[in-house]
């Protein structure tokens, strides 16, 4: 039962927030089939879906490292925004550099900016107590701040009355997907989705993989076991940063080629619930990824094909989504019913 | 500085402290009951247009805030039953609420007023006087800190949260004092929401509660879940706040041509949070059964 249970919840959340829109005097039916159509429908659309799921695969997997050392990162919009920021700062002061070192430059700057903003989280949590998610949320605060800043008065695109930064130098400018050439789609989605199979093997069979299990399970068993819990914290924040971060590869190396304020559509955030979905498994963040990816594109459709309903319903639809996965107790009524079933059959 | 500008910043601490205050008192009841309550924020949002919407049909902003309570306490039913019954992760529930929130409310104000970003503009006449939010505030902290410490409701409540096991032997119900403390704690974060749209602001504006209810959260552990200490945390929040809108315009100390960049200015009451949760809280003692499930 354990398996199904994601499908479970995503089929609850889906009904659930379509259900919401009868309210409104709309259709679900309706709704369900300008999602689909907006997500999946042609070409074009599906380039657009595959490059919403490239952020979400890096903020996915970034809640879902942190989340397994037990700690909640809420903060991968702060992370992504750093990360996002630095390779913009690298690929506009170091416009020349031979293409291939510039993308890894800029991955370097991302992976750098996004593990310390992280890292200072994980630092306070594992040295000072504090709680993570809300020092998380203030340095996504803080960190949109500084972004603004930068943007606007250090690096700003003075040909350009648009919040955003001067171009990156040519040589950073990621290749798009072949098949897909009017979207902005890139070759980040392959190396997001490297990211995923690479941190699925650090998981399973690395030592430090085991340790951040051992430490969200049980700090008082990971002591014992001469683990360190602050480290190993701190550590798990910092890589969680540091593919947070990796959000740069897309939108700043693969389509917008400059920083521009504002840019996420609250990536972070969404990688919460495509973690979840997921359930602590890096290959799981990947279907996951996509479906949240659809889901975004397809609810920015609603405000063009229906009259009351808007994108917002993304939010209502991934917060139901979450509360009915993690809903322990729900999921030991199904459990036992099914039990039931079973014990009936064999003594029938 | 004058003593008139000692008076007026301290009438702005005040003043941006009362909706802190009644959000920390929210989560308060929530926690030492052993709920834990991320959801302060989405509380504020649901309370904020919730008494928007009332004042704005019934020209009352009583009436607004009696339905910020009423849309905190019904929203609390779903964060309650979520937690308690079907015993979800309180920190991933609580994160939902607040998604949830957040993507509810732009959805019922497109539907009464065609727009998702703000509610028209409450007239002057209904909106909350600045006083009222702040006294009421104040005499809140007195009194939930009185029962929870010589009411026998206040040591179920405490009970609930530090040996839940004891109480049901003594014959009360955990789950329905958890229950209760939940949907209170609702309805106060959530008239928290109701000042910010109906004393502080003119409307309901999208993303107005910017954190707000992280930063109670903050001063409820600073404080050590105890009222009054949790109160000083607020006013401390609230002063930061006031300092904010201070310094805005100011110019540089070193160069008295050029103002103070508007975003440091803005960045201050989060990194005042993140300050004082990290420097003064140490190792604070949460309610020993907080987070658990019964």
């Amino acid at each position: 039962m354990r398996a199904f249970r994601p499908f479970l919840a995503l089929l609850l959340g889906l009904s659930l927030g379509l259900g919401v829109t009868a309210f409104a005097g709309e259709n679900p039916l309706h709704v369900l089939t300008v999602l689909v159509k907006g997500a999946f429908g042609s070409r074009y659309d599906f380039g657009m879906t595959l490059f919403y799921m490239t952020p979400l695969l890096f903020t996915g997997l970034s809640v879902t490292v942190a989340f397994r050392a037990g700690l909640f990162n809420i903060g991968a919009e702060g992370q992504l925004t750093m990360g996002a920021l630095a390779a913009a700062w690298v690929g506009i002061t170091w416009p020349d550099a031979p293409v291939g070192i510039s993308w890894l430059a800029a991955w370097f700057g991302a992976a750098i900016a996004g593990g310390l903003w992280a890292g200072v989280a994980g630092w306070l949590k594992a040295r000072r107590g504090s709680h993570e998610v809300i020092s998380t949320i203030m340095l996504n605060f803080i960190a949109a701040s500084l972004a603004s800043y930068v943007t606007l008065y250090v690096l700003k695109n003075p040909e350009s009355q648009n919040p955003e930064t001067m171009a990156i130098g040519t040589s950073y400018q990621l290749p798009g997907m072949p098949g897909l050439p009017d979207t902005p789609v890139s070759l980040a989605l392959v190396l997001a989705l490297m990211a995923a199979v690479m941190l699925a093997w650090v998981f399973e069979k690395t030592r430090w993989g085991f340790e951040l299990k051992v430490v969200g399970q049980n700090e008082n068993a990971a002591q014992s076991a001469g683990i360190s819990v602050a480290t190993t914290q701190i550590l798990a924040m910092i890589v969680s940063g540091m593919l947070a971060g990796g959000v740069a590869l897309g939108e700043v190396l693969g389509s917008a080629h400059r920083f521009k304020l504002g840019f996420s559509p609250d990536y972070g955030f969404v990688g919460i619930a495509v973690a979840l979905l997921a359930r602590g498994n890096p290959l799981a963040v990947i279907p996951s990824a996509l479906l949240f990816g659809a889901l975004h594109k397809g609810t920015a459709d609603l405000d063009i094909e229906t009259e009351n309903v808007t994108r917002d319903l993304a939010l209502v639809i991934q917060a139901l989504i979450i509360a009915t996965v993690s809903a322990e107790g729900l999921w030991d009524i199904v459990d036992r019913r099914r039990q039931k079933k079973e014990a009936a059959r064999v003594a029938g | 500085m004058s003593l008139d500008e000692i008076l007026s910043l301290l009438g702005s601490t005040l003043r941006l402290s009362s909706p802190l205050i009644f959000a920390a008192m929210g989560g308060l009841l929530s926690e030492r009951s052993g709920v834990i309550h991320i959801a302060l924020e989405g509380m504020m949002i649901v309370g904020a247009f919730a008494a928007a919407v009332a004042t704005l049909s019934f020209q009352s902003p009583l009436a607004g805030c009696v339905a910020a309570m009423i849309a905190g306490i019904l929203f609390s039913v779903i964060y309650a039953a979520v937690v308690i019954p079907f015993r979800a992760n309180q920190v991933v529930a609580g994160t939902a609420m607040n998604f949830l929130a957040m993507g509810i409310v732009p959805f019922i104000s497109k539907l009464l007023y065609g727009n998702t970003g703000a509610t028209p503009s409450i007239p002057l006449e209904d909106r909350l006087h600045w006083a009222g939010p702040v006294v009421a505030a104040l005499l809140l902290v007195a009194g939930l800190a009185w029962m929870l410490a010589r009411t026998p409701v206040g040591l179920w409540i405490r009970f609930a949260g530090e040996h839940p096991h004891a109480l049901e032997s003594a014959g009360v119900h955990v789950v329905k004092v958890r229950w209760a403390s939940v949907l209170a704690g609702g309805a106060l974060a959530a008239l928290g929401g109701a000042v910010l749209s109906l004393s502080l602001a003119s409307a309901y504006t999208r993303n107005m509660t910017a954190a707000r209810g992280f930063m109670a959260l903050a001063a409820l552990i600073f404080g050590k879940w105890r009222a009054p200490q949790a109160l000083a945390a607020c006013l401390l929040f609230g002063f930061a706040e006031a300092v904010q809108n201070r310094l805005q315009g100011v110019s540089l100390p070193w160069n008295p041509e050029a103002t103070i960049p508007v975003q440091f200015i803005q960045m201050v009451p989060y990194l005042v949070t993140l300050i004082v949760l990290a420097g003064f809280v140490g190792r604070a003692r949460a309610p020993k059964a907080l987070g658990s499930t019964f």
